[in-house]
């Protein structure tokens, strides 16, 4: 089970600001629980985000991006009600995809 | 031996990652160029398999994080283009046991602009990476780690 992405998405003079708080532990599969056994690697991958449709940021992680990945990005035009979908994809193949309106 | 094993399996999933991304969204931009970035241990592999020569120092990127990090676990990075034809921006840690840590692709349309936080392992300079108009720049920045986050 995923946790839905928090999103938030304002315009303001032409631009559309998105603030997102991603819901992923981020494991890099280097640390020990506390019986001594290795947790697996279990990251995000991808993301996309998407205005109306279209794409408006793609980017790929690693094992370095902290836990619950906290994202802002800004995208010429963009209105109010103008919907916002971010998705993501983890090294197990899970997805989650969440949208928000623009404020 | 045991950091040996560890290593191997976060490739391997890394690998199957790679996989399910390109069964979920075949030529899609976030499926390409596959991982191998993000398996890199030294800087020159980074940039290697980013396809990057000898990025140059530019003043027309801004990099913003501490320069103390109380908590390696998170720390918060900003990084701006001021190029017009910004088309990639990555940040990567240099002595991190992986050092790319995440890599956008900026559409037409879409600021050069990327804020996140990152994990960090040790003090160690922070690098930000720009694509502009098919050329790679960088900006470094020295983060000072009192307690390692990786």
């Amino acid at each position: 089970m995923t946790a839905a992405t928090k999103i938030r998405a304002s315009a303001k003079d032409g631009v559309t600001e998105v603030r997102v708080l991603m819901q992923h532990d981020m494991e890099n599969g280097r640390r020990k629980d506390e019986a001594g056994n290795l947790i697996p690697a279990w990251f995000i991958t991808g993301i996309k985000a998407q205005h109306n449709g279209r794409v408006v940021l793609e980017g790929q992680f690693g094992t370095s991006v902290s836990k619950n990945p906290y994202l802002i990005f800004r995208f010429k035009g963009g209105a109010t009600g103008d919907k916002i979908t971010l998705s993501w994809l983890d090294n197990r193949g899970e997805t989650r995809s969440d949208e928000v309106a623009i404020s | 031996m045991e950091r040996r094993k560890a290593l191997k399996t976060g490739g391997g999933l890394g690998l199957l990652g790679v996989f399910a991304i390109l069964g979920l969204t075949p030529g899609s931009v976030w499926a390409n160029a596959g991982r191998a970035a993000f398996e890199a241990k030294t800087l020159d592999e980074a940039f290697g398999a980013l396809g990057v020569l000898a990025p140059e120092n530019s003043a027309l990127i801004k990099l913003t994080a501490p320069d103390v990090a109380a908590n390696g676990a998170v720390v918060p990075v900003t990084v701006e283009s001021m190029f017009s034809g910004t088309e990639q921006i990555a940040i990567l840690v240099e002595k991190n046991p992986t050092m790319l840590v995440a890599s956008f692709v900026i559409p037409d349309g879409t600021e050069g602009y990327i804020s996140t936080k990152i994990k960090m392992a040790q003090t160690s300079p922070v690098i930000a990476l720009v694509k502009a108009n098919g050329k790679f720049y960088r900006a470094s920045q020295e983060v000072q780690v009192t307690a390692g986050g990786c």
